[in-house]
């Protein structure tokens, strides 16, 4: 009974002590979007809040259209995690359970395309969508993203070991084709892995900043990010306001992950597996 | 072979959009390797000499040694806690388990311009928290951003600190999806809790673990904002934060010379492919 007591004082300090750092710059954050501008530079650093929360959110949602922004950035992220996770799972799953010509160099060049940098082929990018006449337009963000490398990479680390070989068997002698093996067989036992992928996937699209710079050019279509950053260019030196805008975009992403969890915690690959 | 057509129509969306939109700009971008262009004037060829400059570009070579450097002072830190905050929380009794994971989890969601403005704050010269902290406990100050390791201690924890939490996850999901059975099998054949760890844990996280050691290794190599944002477009104090994709988008777009910037892009594909080859044999060859 002592040993169960100690051990739970060490776990419960370890994972405390351990979320209290993990938590504190995002806590500091909190802290200065309540503050003005010139308290974010003192020293010793304001650790506690102030009083200008409202005032700061006001002068976000005087300078850019931040609901409107929230909107669009909510469409794209929406729809190409939708996309993410039927393809990436797809393919996934394929190359997980499967075996067809070609399997080992088609997977290789998969992963020799994660090594690419994108900074890469920015430019080359860029002149693409021009010739497509995609600049401005959300096809620019969608339709390159929707199916990922990483995404097929990851599914395929799980399903591997997740998905039992017998029961794949037992659905091939009651006639399932490839499809209905994903559908049926496949798809429940990789949704834990759905949840992280769409969550990630979801977070990183919302959060993604280069590209949509390059090519939403009507500020009527802008990301919530490309917005932000016209609050920076336009008052460079109103960090306060920068500050409280940044904590307004990332409150969906939190609400997100806090419903997404209870899908980590449902652990629904533990049931399927069971015989 | 129906069973064969179904699955490559299964891949293909992925090869034909890369087909479209990788292709095209990997080939662009291979022929301006060979080439010198500023982006505005015409292109002249310019056969191997971008990569024979870049051979002997301290630049460069400083870019990948900091590079490297960065990788693996954040690197370490982050998996070896991922691993220690995934077992914890597997932890049978562990209550609050979602609360704990949003805690972790936190750092991975907030965009990268907030943290890039709270780490300024953290390890600034004058002001910053770190500082105030040291000085707190009677500690002389440090100057972060003057020092070369300082700048690097900087962006790694800010890698540490926005990627461990995620690792956990994923160490957790893969801690989920070994079968209780096994453990209760091996505690019957009088198994002690480490035999079990090494024997069971460790070689069903293989595919988890060596997933986390190449995405790192791949993100690591390509780390581009975080230093960026923090430092600028010249790596800070003795380009100390000089990134090798800093670098490279430095000469693309700040020098315009697209040409060489594509040659380093090329020389940096190559080291990266090496080093993931490297470290996949090391991390496949342990159990076997």
């Amino acid at each position: 009974m002592a040993t169960k007591h100690l051990k739970s004082l060490v776990l419960y300090t370890g994972l405390i002590g351990g979320m209290l750092i993990s938590m504190f710059p995002f806590y500091w954050l909190i802290v200065m979007s309540t503050r003005t501008t010139s308290d974010i530079y003192k020293f010793p650093p304001q650790l506690w809040f102030g009083g200008e929360l409202w005032n700061n959110i006001t002068r976000v949602l005087q300078q850019i259209d931040f609901w409107g922004a929230f909107l669009n950035t909510l469409f794209v992220s929406g729809l190409v995690t939708i996309l993410v996770l039927f393809f990436d799972s797809l393919a996934g799953f394929a190359f997980a359970k499967f075996e067809f010509p070609g399997k080992k160099w088609l997977f290789v060049l998969l992963l020799a395309t994660m090594m690419v940098p994108s900074q890469l082929s920015l430019v080359p990018s860029f002149v693409l969508m021009a010739t497509f006449g995609w600049v401005g337009s959300f096809k620019a963000l969608i339709i390159p993203g929707m199916v990922n490398a990483f995404g097929i990479f990851w599914i395929r680390q799980y399903a591997t070991e997740s998905i039992p070989n017998d029961l794949l068997d037992a659905g091939r002698i009651d006639g399932c084709n490839f499809f209905r093996l994903y559908w049926n067989v496949a798809l429940p036992i990789l949704r834990p892995a759905f949840a992280f992928l769409g969550a990630f996937t979801f977070i990183g699209v919302w959060n993604d900043y280069l590209w949509p710079l390059i090519v939403l050019t009507d500020e009527r279509k802008y990301t919530l990010q490309i917005a932000l950053s016209q609050l920076n260019g336009l008052y460079n030196t109103d960090y306060a306001m920068v500050i409280a805008g940044t904590l307004l975009a990332v409150i969906p992403l939190i609400i997100m992950f806090l419903f997404i969890s209870r899908q980590f915690i449902s652990d629904i690959a533990a049931g399927a597996v069971k015989d | 072979m129906w069973e064969h057509r179904a699955i490559y129509v299964a891949i293909s969306p992925f090869y034909i959009l890369f087909a479209v939109f990788g292709l095209f700009p990997i080939g662009f971008s291979l022929y301006l390797a060979f080439h010198k262009w500023d982006g505005i004037g015409i292109m002249t060829y310019n056969g191997f000499n971008n990569f024979k400059y870049m051979l002997t570009d301290a630049e460069f070579w400083q870019a990948v040694g900091n590079t490297f450097m960065i990788w693996i002072y954040s690197t370490i830190p982050m998996l070896f806690f991922a691993l220690i905050i995934a077992f914890l929380l597997h932890a049978p009794f562990v209550k609050f388990r979602t609360l704990f994971r949003v805690g972790y989890f936190l750092p991975n969601v907030t965009s990268i311009v907030a943290v890039a403005i709270i780490f300024g704050a953290l390890f600034a010269n004058n002001y910053g928290f770190l500082n105030y902290l040291l000085q707190s406990v009677g500690l002389p100050v440090v100057e972060w951003m003057n020092a070369p390791w300082g700048i690097k201690v900087a962006i790694s924890s800010m890698v540490v600190w926005r990627w461990t939490g995620y690792n956990a996850v994923i160490y957790l999901a893969g801690l989920q999806s070994i079968p209780q059975t096994l453990y209760e099998a091996a505690k019957i054949d009088g198994a002690s809790a480490i035999q079990s760890f090494f024997r069971i844990t460790i070689p069903m996280l293989r595919p988890v673990i060596l997933f986390t050691v190449i995405t790192s290794t791949i993100g690591g190599m390509q780390l581009f904002t975080e230093p960026q944002v923090l430092v600028g477009n010249d790596g800070g104090a003795g380009a100390a934060g000089m990134t090798i994709v800093l670098y490279l988008y430095r000469e693309s777009f700040i020098n315009n010379y697209f040409g060489y910037g594509a040659a380093v892009g090329w020389g940096m594909f190559l080291i990266i492919a090496l080093f993931s080859i490297v470290n996949w044999k090391l991390v496949q060859g342990k159990s076997s």
